[in-house]
């Protein structure tokens, strides 16, 4: 048997996408000008699929600090914090995320997947059990994999659905650990919060909340959707990515605990592997600075949700349940969505497409990710431009009404 | 409207004769026809051709069925049967007959 043949199937279906043209998983930015567009296959092309929430990748006073970084500690760290030892920027990264968040310890690890790989696989351990929402993010699957505690899928969203769950369990020793995360990075829903941290509290499990998609987002200083919600202090652990909002790489655990730090000898995914380089501690620090100090970013961003939400819901397109800076556009099968994603990028729009296994429940979704620094020109443009592309392949007018009618 | 439901419900009729002649033991109410008639029920919107669905279907290779699904199927069968399937013990499941056996089994020990 051939190395590959196992993924024959996986194989047969990418070589189906890639006939249709180019190939989705393999985009190449020739150039990228700006957080809202770049040179892709010779032409400027407006970007909506890239988390870059606030726009900072381009920021003056980021770019600055990671260059000065670079002139006065070079270019890497060459190991890691526990052979190589911490920079005292990592520290200070740590204290201000800490601070932010208004917890006692944080650990910054060099990406947000080796973060739930780590720290979940690691809290929750032999003779225990982790509770995972069916539509986690694929560092959290991975997590459970790696974990020797029994792992339980709850149905996405639904409170009930854990509690059952928890209530299964009944008095069989073993903590219970349950993950959440703030906004689910397919559809933009975000999580009902409170009830599950009610659910939480009624049986002694410990919650850990993935805020990867909402740090900046939600909440009034952007915490997420533990601020947003009011239960900072009943989340025992707050996860999340310095590679979105931050516009940067890397990832955060914060927490009250008092045994914190034994995760910096437990967790292999912070001790086997290179820690962040100065130039990104450096733009990641100022990146926060910047999302405390400009809250106009964080409202500028929901009318920009607003604005393609609505528009597009108005043209008729079946869309994710709620506002958020993600904007997921269901379409009917995989083929009209890979050649719905390709005539975009003909248009000179880049969004993301989303086909099964990667997405719950087998649906297919072009999935946009909404800047605060686009322009609402640019936005209206794009909802045009995918009104006229829907109804050239029938995923719009009245034959389609009939298939996605009532979606919202 | 009959015709939408007609090939679920042959399916469970033809799976029906098949298990209620193998006589198989009732565990705490849960008889083994009930539980694979539950099972073949959600299985059946992923029937492939005319074969149908028995104990020894292979599920992930004998139906058109992801891995995705088929963890969204036995989340439907733990609430019927008001147990957990932890998704390790999932792993190991490789046919109906054995998927029944773990239900069985952690029905009995409810």
């Amino acid at each position: 048997m051939g190395l590959f043949d196992r993924h024959a199937g996986l194989l047969e279906a990418y070589r189906d996408v890639r006939t249709t043209g180019y190939d989705p998983f393999q985009i190449q930015m020739e150039r990228v000008l700006s957080p809202t567009e770049a040179i892709i296959n010779g032409r400027k092309t407006l970007l909506v699929g890239t988390n870059n929430y606030f726009g900072l990748t381009f920021d003056q006073s980021c770019m600055d600090a990671a260059i000065e970084a670079i002139r006065s500690e070079g270019t890497g760290t060459t190991g890691s914090r526990i052979a190589n030892g911490s920079y005292t920027e990592h520290v200070l990264l740590e204290q201000e995320v800490a601070e932010f968040y208004g917890k006692k310890h944080c650990m910054v690890f060099t990406t947000g997947y080796q973060v739930n790989l780590g720290v979940i696989s690691t809290l929750a351990g032999e003779g225990d059990h982790l509770l995972i929402d069916a539509d986690s993010h694929a560092s959290i699957y991975d997590a459970c994999k790696m974990t020797q505690a029994e792992v339980v899928r709850f149905k996405h969203n639904e409170p009930a659905s854990l509690e059952a769950r928890l209530r299964r369990l009944g008095d069989r020793p073993g903590n219970r650990v349950v993950v959440l995360e703030g906004i689910y990075s397919m559809l933009g829903d975000s999580a009902p919060l409170r009830e599950f941290i009610d659910v939480c509290k009624k049986y002694g499990a410990y919650v850990i909340v993935d805020e990867a998609h909402s740090l900046g987002a939600l909440g009034e200083t952007g915490r997420g959707l533990c601020e947003s919600t009011g239960v900072i202090d009943d989340c025992h652990f707050i996860v999340g990515t310095f590679s979105k909002t931050l516009g940067a790489i890397g990832g955060y655990c914060v927490s009250d605990d008092p045994d914190f730090d034994i995760l910096r000898v437990t967790v292999r995914s912070y001790m086997f592997t290179a820690s962040l380089p100065p130039s990104i501690v450096a733009s990641v620090r100022q990146a926060l600075k910047v999302v405390k100090a400009r809250p106009e970013l964080r409202t500028q961003l929901w009318a920009n949700v607003a604005t393609l939400y609505e528009g597009l819901a108005a043209k008729g397109f079946k869309l994710g349940p709620e506002h958020g800076p993600v904007v997921g556009v269901h379409l009917p099968d995989p083929m009209v969505a890979i050649g719905f994603w390709r005539a975009m990028l003909d248009a000179g729009i880049y969004v993301n497409v989303a086909v099964p296994p990667a997405t719950p429940n087998g649906v297919s979704l072009l999935r946009c990710s909404v800047c605060a620094v686009h322009t609402k020109e640019q936005l209206e443009h794009m909802i045009e431009v995918m009104a006229g592309i829907g109804r050239q392949l029938g995923v719009l007018g009245d034959r389609t009404l009939r298939v996605v009618g009532g979606a919202r | 409207m009959e015709s939408v439901l007609r090939t679920a419900h042959q399916m469970i009729v033809e799976t029906d004769g098949m298990t209620d002649t193998l006589e198989l033991p009732r565990v705490s109410g849960q008889s083994r026809g009930e539980v694979i008639r539950e099972i073949c029920h959600h299985l059946a919107p992923f029937q492939s051709g005319e074969r149908p669905i028995t104990g020894d279907t292979v599920i992930a290779k004998d139906l058109t069925i992801d891995s995705l699904a088929i963890m969204d199927m036995v989340m439907e069968l733990e609430d019927h049967f008001d147990i957990s399937i932890p998704m390790n013990v999932v792993a190991e499941i490789h046919t109906v007959d054995q998927l029944a056996d773990t239900i069985q089994k952690l029905c009995a020990r409810r």
